[in-house]
Parts: structure tokens; C-alpha cells; sequence
């Protein structure tokens, strides 16, 4: 008797689990925009040419300072018109890269978009919800002057997003 | 050319008839002179043509040194990125296989209301996490965690598996897991790395009700159904405890070793993370037999908790309800058949290295009686962040226990993540 409850139990779930996964389209992992792609809708189709910063002396030790490690790399690409300048980053949360196009206007964050997410959880943070917070944050003593309200169990993809946002605007005033 | 030509010969004209003007030369002179102009032209010429070979081979080497330039510029954009691939294999960024961890370190100095102290210091937990990626798609994650030190048969320390799943990706936004895992419930169940919660101990309604940390193997489907709202939903081992741990729910955890699987349990929790700094969440389980079996006076049990977890800005606010409802005879007659406990925790952040918090908790493990068997504890203390993974902890605690027994003390605790 027990037996056939628990499997009338296991079937209903499964029924709705089914139910679930074939009705919503959501994403959560994966590439959700090409960089290209971001390049392209950023500049208007006329994306400039590529410099890079080269991650040595005074620049690594001041990134290293804000992301509490070295980044992964000897240099950072990036893209600049008249007007902004377009940063490609990566930074691990628990275990794998994420991607984070980050677009900044006169000293201050205009966008910054999840391009790819790869780790298993916090994929919360790709949401506008969360980004807006990020709109127009500017760096004040190597911190954002804003406080940013975190998203619960999702606090080291949070804190990556946070430290690439200080990242790219350090690096926009550096070369700018 | 043409030019330098032209005024060499005017010159030379000009200077033969200058000569001419003071004395007319004889037609030997102007003969002379005509085949010394004669001479001059030819080596202008030569000299001309020199200068086109020099020219040219002059742009030849600016043609071979520009395409040199072009080779070492590619060797080095291809060297960059050769390098580049090397130090994120070496950084750990690229691997398949990551590590991390936790551990914290306890003091607690306590003291009860006849005088009698406890004072310890325990390495409480030492945790190591093994996680691998097979592909895109498929992944391991594992938790190997020593508590209290020593392992041994003499001493209270355990070696325990927290976690051991593998976890598949249906699609983008749902996955499956099955192996070894933490049950859905309650806010410190699934994340409890020392800096991220106030207090030295974990609080005590969440380790007694829920009951907190608690692990089974199963299966779980989990994902996201819209945007911040996410769900799980599990069919896992069960609980087993007995009248002899007065069925409390926390005894009745079997930690996945060699454990009883006469009678599953299935949960269910909804998440909503909406706003940024906020959490509601509600988890049900329903156990088909509480004791396995093995207690023909006890049966089927249903847990329902809920939470909310709001940070504000610098405060913060935790809430959370959990209940349990036993079935059977057995555990109406002690009062077991509710097993309930809430508690509030407001906080403040002072600033990156500084919180402060207060908490309030009431937990009762035989609140189906009607004597007296509840817990209420307040804490207040601080949290010293010297670096966002590392905390020191001070606290103090007051619990009232049941018959109107009492202690109070404070906790000092030294935890990490990495």
C-alpha cells in the first residue's frame, strides 16, 4: 500500500515537472548575447578599432586591488568611440567565468549586461531588475558610490558583477 | 632632372659668353669648352642614375622592414594569446576541476543558573569542496567536511558527505541532480559559509525544527519558471527517529549512511527573488514514515517552512516559520506530533568590515504537550569582516530553557571561505 503511494507520489511530481519544463522559456545559462552582437548594438554597426591595455605595472597591482586577485590575462581589449568606451570582461563567481559587457559614458556606467553565464547558479543577476542598480554608478575611491543590493544565494556571482563594474571604470579613466 | 640640366647648360652658356664678352675665344676654345659642358651633362647623369638605384633600393628595405614590423606584431598578438591561455589554465580559470572550502573555529563560554560553566573550544567545521565539470552540460559537486577535529571512536568528531551530486542541464533553464545534496528548506540549509550569517552557532530553530544541516539522497529537478521565481522539487531518502530521541526530527536524520529507504520523502519549495535584496520562499515536505516503519505508533510527517530574507541597502532582516506536523499515536502522546519553532534577526551593516545584528528565536520540539518544553533565545552580537571571506565573530547569547531553567554566556568564532 505504501509502496503504490509513493509511486503515485513520484509519477504526480514527474507529471509536473514536465509540465514546467516544456511550458517556459526562460533561460538561465548559457550565452545569452555574442560579443560581437554587444559591440555592434552598442556603436550602431560602426564599432571602432580595438585597443588594449596591457596588464603591467600600476594597472595590474590597482586590478589586482579591486578584484582581489590578478586578472586572467596579460591584457584587456576594449573599444572606444568620442563618446564611450565598451569593456568585454570575465570574472569567476563560484567556479566559472562569467561574461559581462559593461558600456561607460563620461566616468559613469551606462550598461552592463551578463553576455554569458556558466555557473550552475546566481543566473539572477542577467535580470534588469538587478543591472538598473548598476546605471550611472561612478567609482569613488575604488568603490562604486552605491550601495548594491545583493540577490539571495547568489552572492559571489553578485560580487562578480560588482567588481567588474569598478574594473571598467578604472580602466575607462586609465586610458581615457 | 630635366631642370638641373637645363641650368647647367645656361650657365655654362652664360659663362662662355661672359668670356666671350671680354675676349673672343678662337673655335679651339669653344670646342674646349663645349665638350667640357659635354662632360659635365654625363656625369650629372650618372650621378642621377646612382640616386634612382639608391632610391630604390631604399624602398625596398622600407617595404621589407614595414612587412618584418607586420610578422613581429602577429608573433606577438599570437604569443599574447598563447600566454594568456597558459596563465588561465595555471589560474585555475579555465579548469575542469575547481576546489573550495570553509571552516570555522568556536569558543563558547556559558554558563547556567546553578553556576555550572562550559567553556570549549572547538575546530566545529573544516570543509573541502571538489567540484568538476564533465561538459557544458553535466557537472559534479561534492562537500567532504570534518567536524569537531578528530574523527575517531573516542572522540565527537565525524567525517561526513554533505553533498556528492551530479547535476545535468535539461535545457537552459531547468536542471536535474541526483546523488547526495542539501535539502531545499529554510535560509541556512543550502548556504551556511561563516561570513555569510551573523552569530557564531547556527541559529537554533533552523538546526532544531528544519532540521538544519540536512542532507539525503535523491533526486531533484530544479530551474527557474520567470523572471527571479524559481522552484525545486525532490523525492529523497527519508527521516527515521523513534520514541527513544523523543521523535525529534533532527535525531531522526540519517545522513545518508547505510540509511533506512523503506519510506521517502518528497519536497517541494517556491523561491521568489524578484527585487534585488529580497527573498521569499515557502518549502513542503511530506515524509511517508517518520520512522521508517519501524514504529507501528508513528507515521507519515509534513513539514512546512517559509522565510524571507531582506538586505536593504545596510540593514537587513531574516525571518522564518517552520512546523512540523507527526502523524500517529506515538508522538501525540509526548507531544512530538508539532514540532515548531520562528525566529527574526534585524541587522545593520556598519560598513564593509563591521555588522551588527540581534536575534530572537522560540523553538519547541513537543509543542503538542501542554507542559512546558519550549526554548527561547535571544543573541546580540557583531560581525568583523577584515576581508569579505574571512569574519571574526562576537556574540552573546540568553536562552530560557523549559521549567524555567536558564543560561546565558557569549561565543567568539574565526571563519573563512574560499
Amino acid at each position: 500500500m505504501k509502496n503504490r503511494r509513493g509511486f503515485k507520489y513520484t509519477l504526480g511530481l514527474l507529471f509536473f515537472i514536465s509540465l514546467i519544463v516544456n511550458s517556459f522559456t526562460v533561460s538561465a545559462r548559457g550565452v545569452y548575447q555574442t560579443n560581437q552582437d554587444f559591440l555592434t548594438e552598442t556603436f550602431n554597426d560602426v564599432v571602432p578599432k580595438s585597443k588594449v591595455v596591457w596588464l603591467k605595472g600600476e594597472v595590474a597591482s590597482t586590478i589586482t586591488e579591486i578584484l582581489g586577485h590578478k586578472y586572467a590575462g596579460l591584457r584587456i581589449r576594449y573599444w572606444r568611440n568620442d563618446q564611450r568606451s565598451v569593456w568585454i570582461l570575465e570574472e569567476i563567481g563560484k567556479e566559472q567565468p562569467i561574461t559581462f559587457g559593461i558600456v561607460i559614458a563620461e566616468e559613469k556606467i551606462e550598461t552592463i549586461k551578463v553576455l554569458a553565464f556558466r555557473e550552475s547558479r546566481g543566473g539572477e543577476i542577467r535580470h534588469p531588475a538587478f543591472t538598473q542598480q548598476f546605471k550611472q554608478a561612478r567609482l569613488d575611491n575604488m568603490q562604486l558610490d552605491r550601495q548594491i543590493d545583493g540577490v539571495s544565494g547568489a552572492t559571489l556571482s553578485v560580487r562578480a558583477m560588482t567588481d567588474v563594474a569598478k574594473l571598467a571604470l578604472y580602466l575607462d579613466k586609465f586610458t581615457g | 632632372m630635366t631642370l638641373l640640366k637645363k641650368t647647367l647648360v645656361a650657365v655654362s652658356v652664360m659663362a662662355a659668353v661672359s668670356s666671350a664678352q671680354a675676349a673672343t675665344p678662337t673655335n679651339e676654345e669653344m670646342w674646349a669648352l663645349l665638350q667640357q659642358v659635354q662632360q659635365q651633362l654625363t656625369d650629372v647623369q650618372q650621378q642621377n642614375q646612382q640616386l634612382h638605384v639608391e632610391n630604390k633600393n631604399l624602398k625596398t628595405q622600407v617595404e621589407e622592414t614595414q612587412q618584418t614590423a607586420l610578422e613581429a606584431n602577429e608573433t606577438v598578438e599570437a604569443l599574447a594569446e598563447a600566454t594568456e591561455e597558459a596563465v588561465k589554465v595555471a589560474s585555475g580559470s579555465a579548469n575542469e576541476t575547481s576546489i573550495g572550502g570553509y571552516g570555522e573555529l568556536h569558543y563558547n563560554n556559558l554558563e547556567d543558573e546553578d553556576g555550572n560553566d562550559t567553556k570549549t573550544v572547538d575546530f566545529h567545521r573544516f570543509v573541502l569542496f571538489f567540484a568538476h565539470e564533465f561538459n557544458d552540460r553535466l557537472r559534479l559537486f561534492s562537500e567532504l567536511e570534518l567536524e569537531h577535529s578528530i574523527a575517531s571512536k573516542s572522540d565527537a568528531g565525524e567525517i561526513e558527505l554533505e553533498q556528492a551530486y551530479i547535476e545535468y542541464d535539461i535545457n537552459d533553464q531547468h536542471q536535474v541532480k541526483g546523488g547526495v545534496f542539501l535539502t531545499p528548506v529554510g535560509i541556512i540549509n543550502e548556504t551556511h559559509e561563516p561570513n555569510t550569517f551573523y552569530g557564531t552557532e547556527r541559529n537554533a530553530v533552523e538546526k532544531n525544527i528544519i532540521p538544519s544541516t540536512w542532507w539525503s539522497a535523491g533526486a531533484m529537478f530544479s530551474g527557474e519558471i520567470a523572471q527571479g521565481f524559481s522552484y525545486d522539487l525532490a523525492v529523497t531518502s527519508g527521516l527515521n527517529t523513534s520514541l527513544d530521541d523523543s521523535y525529534a526530527v533532527r535525531k531522526g536524520r540519517q545522513k545518508v549512511s547505510k540509511a533506512e529507504a523503506e519510506d521517502l520523502a518528497y519536497t517541494g519549495r517556491l523561491k521568489w527573488t524578484g527585487i534585488p535584496g529580497i527573498e521569499l520562499a515557502a518549502t513542503v515536505q511530506y515524509q511517508e514514515d517518520i520512522t521508517q516503519s519501524l514504529d507501528s505508533s508513528a507515521g507519515s510527517a509534513t513539514l512546512f517552512e517559509t522565510h524571507a530574507v531582506i538586505q536593504r541597502g545596510d540593514f537587513g532582516l531574516r525571518a522564518l516559520y517552520a512546523t512540523w506536523d507527526l502523524d500517529g499515536s506515538g508522538p501525540a502522546s509526548i507531544g512530538a506530533d508539532e514540532q515548531t519553532g520562528w525566529y527574526v534577526e534585524p541587522s545593520y551593516r556598519i560598513n564593509d568590515y563591521f555588522g551588527i545584528f540581534t536575534r530572537y528565536s522560540e523553538w519547541d520540539n513537543q509543542a503538542g504537550n501542554s507542559t512546558d518544553t519550549e526554548y527561547e533565545q535571544i543573541d546580540l552580537g557583531v560581525n568583523w569582516w577584515p576581508h569579505r571571506d574571512v569574519v571574526v565573530k562576537l556574540d552573546y547569547q540568553n536562552q530560557d530553557q523549559p521549567a524555567g531553567g536558564e543560561s546565558d554566556g557569549f561565543n567568539v568564532g574565526l571563519g573563512y571561505q574560499f
